[in-house]
């Protein structure tokens, strides 16, 4: 017996591309709205689940900031199948839309306290959701400082935005790249060069880090160095998930689900945990 | 409560009234020893001694494959969500996997609520049949506690030579054997006789691996490290055959089927095994769990631990199905041994 199913849990909500930004040369920028008018209401560091019917659902941060309403962003590097066939879309196509799903920077407790956000590589994705959410509401902090490492100048994500962040009176900002090249005038090192320098206040400092596998133990060393709480000190892992629902085990990290209990986790809650970075 | 019981040589009549109203499922031998539950109308082609069926029930409640969407992209991404399923009587569910069919309930009913599960499980009535004995070397359902029936099904039937000793359990269950000519009401000279084969199956079953298991969590979180882990590892082809045949194992994959058309199509729930490699491996080419040794331990501590943490339950029914169908004959009581001699010495 076949029948519809109202309170399916893959039931997908679809979602209008508005705008395509080629960011560089493998990763574009899509705005999509909700076609139903509504706001996908995340939170920093949430993802989602695209789908393309025929082609499958795969999960990504939302690089936009909440107090953004109208639609929402994704950054997609094309590695895959599902990346592929998004690379191929156009403004004014549709793809599906499950989530947001996880659990995000926790923004309210995050209060009144000192930000260090450290990004490296796609790691900016999820961390510009957050850095804008500051920005919009910057009162609320205390000192931003934002770090940025990338491999080589052409694989800066967001080039223009950084320069803004340069630019603001209000956020700290400074990058470093692995490979300069001849117009390349800033720092050049790994970005854990830059945390030394860094002058805070560790029991009023949440730090936020996101990077590759290899990037976490180096920053999170020169963290703990500065003496910052591991419960201060903020992950977001990337795992691949299939449900979101906490069940497929996909992206299980030992007895947690990082797309339920994640992605965004404390260093307390996985620094015993071998299989988490 | 309500006991009954039914003879022996009224057991096809039964099964033959029930299969006039209801789709029925039982083991049936497919010979050299191996048993499947499938579609049955005569209680001839049942099993009633069987060991443990290749596929557990959970093939029921939890398909293989499952359509959870159908999609038509000719204007937008639309689709509906849709649940496939139809009612049946399960006969013949030994208390092992009973207990795995509640583990997988447990799973897909914890928010968010799976209702393609719930709507599926609605559906269908769960009749047990007690093990009198062992079923082969295999098992370990003394030591999870599951040799003795414990709930979760609609009828249970013990086998007492002559008749069957049959406990309802629920109203559901009552209503499909109320009108059936074909029960008596059980004696207390039946009840007795419960209570002495009971208590025969007390002598003969015992703790098959020497280790209570509430202290298994425990013993896995000391031996984390162990070099078992790196033997199994060794040994392991990486098959997915025991997670395939487990009755609790719930891990799936979601993959998309396109029709012709290449238009319209549908969105499928399958099983997916953790033993896989690509299993925990991310779009950069990253695997968090690459070793098969790691992904051995990985299941023992999502039977074992993790579960336990979550679910306050054991996700081991002791059915004895993973070491039974292991092709590197990695054997669940051995491996359990060899920590437990580990943390002696």
């Amino acid at each position: 017996m076949k029948t519809i199913l109202k309170d399916s849990l893959y039931t997908q909500v679809r979602g209008k591309i508005l705008r395509i930004r080629q960011l560089t040369e493998l990763e574009k920028l899509f705005e999509i709205a909700l076609l139903e008018g509504q706001s996908l209401d995340h939170e920093p560091g949430q993802f989602v689940l695209i789908s393309i019917f025929g082609v499958g659902e795969a999960p990504f941060s939302v690089c936009s900031s909440p107090t953004k309403r109208d639609s929402f962003e994704i950054t997609v590097r094309k590695v895959g199948r599902l990346t592929s066939a998004l690379h191929l879309l156009e403004p004014g196509d549709e793809v599906g839309i499950r989530g947001p799903y996880g659990r995000g920077f926790p923004i309210t407790l995050m209060v009144g306290n000192d930000i260090l956000i450290v990004g490296g590589g796609l790691g900016i994705v999820p961390l510009r959701s957050l850095i804008h959410y500051i920005i919009d509401n910057r009162r609320n902090y205390g000192k931003v400082d934002i770090l940025l490492g990338c491999r080589t100048p052409q694989n800066m994500l967001f080039g223009d935005e950084v320069e803004h962040w340069e630019e603001r009176v209000d956020v700290d900002f400074s990058c470093t790249v692995d490979q300069a090249d001849p117009e390349w005038t800033g720092n050049i090192g790994r970005i854990t060069s830059l945390i030394p320098g860094i002058n805070l206040d560790p029991h009023r400092t949440f730090a936020t880090v996101v990077g590759p596998p290899v990037m976490y133990k180096f920053v999170i060393q020169e963290l703990r160095k500065k003496q910052i709480p591991d419960r201060q000190i903020l992950v977001s892992l990337e795992r691949r998930m299939k449900c979101g629902l906490g069940r497929c085990g996909h992206c299980q990290i030992e007895h947690l689900y990082c797309c339920q209990d994640g992605p965004v986790f404390t260093y307390e809650q996985i620094k015993d945990i071998k299989e988490a970075i | 409560m309500k006991y009954l019981t039914l003879k022996k040589d009224r057991f096809n009549h039964f099964i033959g009234l029930v299969a006039k109203r209801h789709i029925i499922m039982a083991p049936v031998s497919k010979g050299y020893n191996n048993y499947v539950f499938q579609h049955v109308t005569s209680g001839d082609e049942i099993a009633l001694k069987y060991i443990p069926t290749i596929i557990p029930p959970k093939k029921y409640f939890m398909p293989q494959f499952e359509t959870l969407l159908e999609y038509d992209k000719t204007w937008g991404e639309n689709m509906n969500a849709i649940v496939d399923y139809e009612g049946m009587v399960l006969f013949g569910v030994h208390t092992c996997d009973i207990e795995g069919i509640q583990e997988i309930n447990i799973v897909f009913s914890d928010r968010p609520k799976d209702f393609n599960y719930l709507a599926r499980r609605s559906k269908i009535i769960i009749m047990g049949l007690e093990c009198n004995e062992y079923c082969d070397e295999f098992a370990s359902c003394c030591m999870m506690h599951n040799y003795l029936p414990d709930g979760g099904y609609d009828l249970f039937f013990t086998d007492m030579g002559d008749y069957f000793y049959i406990h309802v359990n629920t109203q559901l269950g009552d209503e499909v054997v109320e009108s059936l000519p074909v029960f008596e009401d059980a004696t207390g000279k039946n009840y007795i006789e419960l209570g002495n084969l009971r208590a025969r199956k007390r002598e003969i079953f015992k703790n098959e691996v020497g280790i209570e298991y509430q202290n298994i969590p425990e013993l896995l979180e000391r031996t984390k490290n162990s070099p078992v882990w790196e033997d199994l590892g060794r040994r392991c082809l990486a098959c997915g055959n025991c997670t395939n045949v487990c009755p609790t194992c719930f891990c799936f994959n979601i993959l998309d089927d396109v029709n012709l058309d290449l238009k319209t199509g549908k969105r499928t729930r399958m099983w997916d095994s953790c033993q896989n490699e690509a299993f925990a491996k991310v779009a950069g080419g990253e695997n968090f769990r690459k070793e098969r040794s790691a992904r051995q331990r990985h299941r023992f501590f999502k039977k074992f631990k993790y579960t336990v943490d979550r679910f306050a339950r054991f996700f081991c029914t002791g059915c004895g199905r993973c070491s039974r169908t292991c092709m590197a004959k990695i054997n669940l009581k051995e491996t359990l041994k060899q920590l437990k001699e580990e943390t002696i010495q």
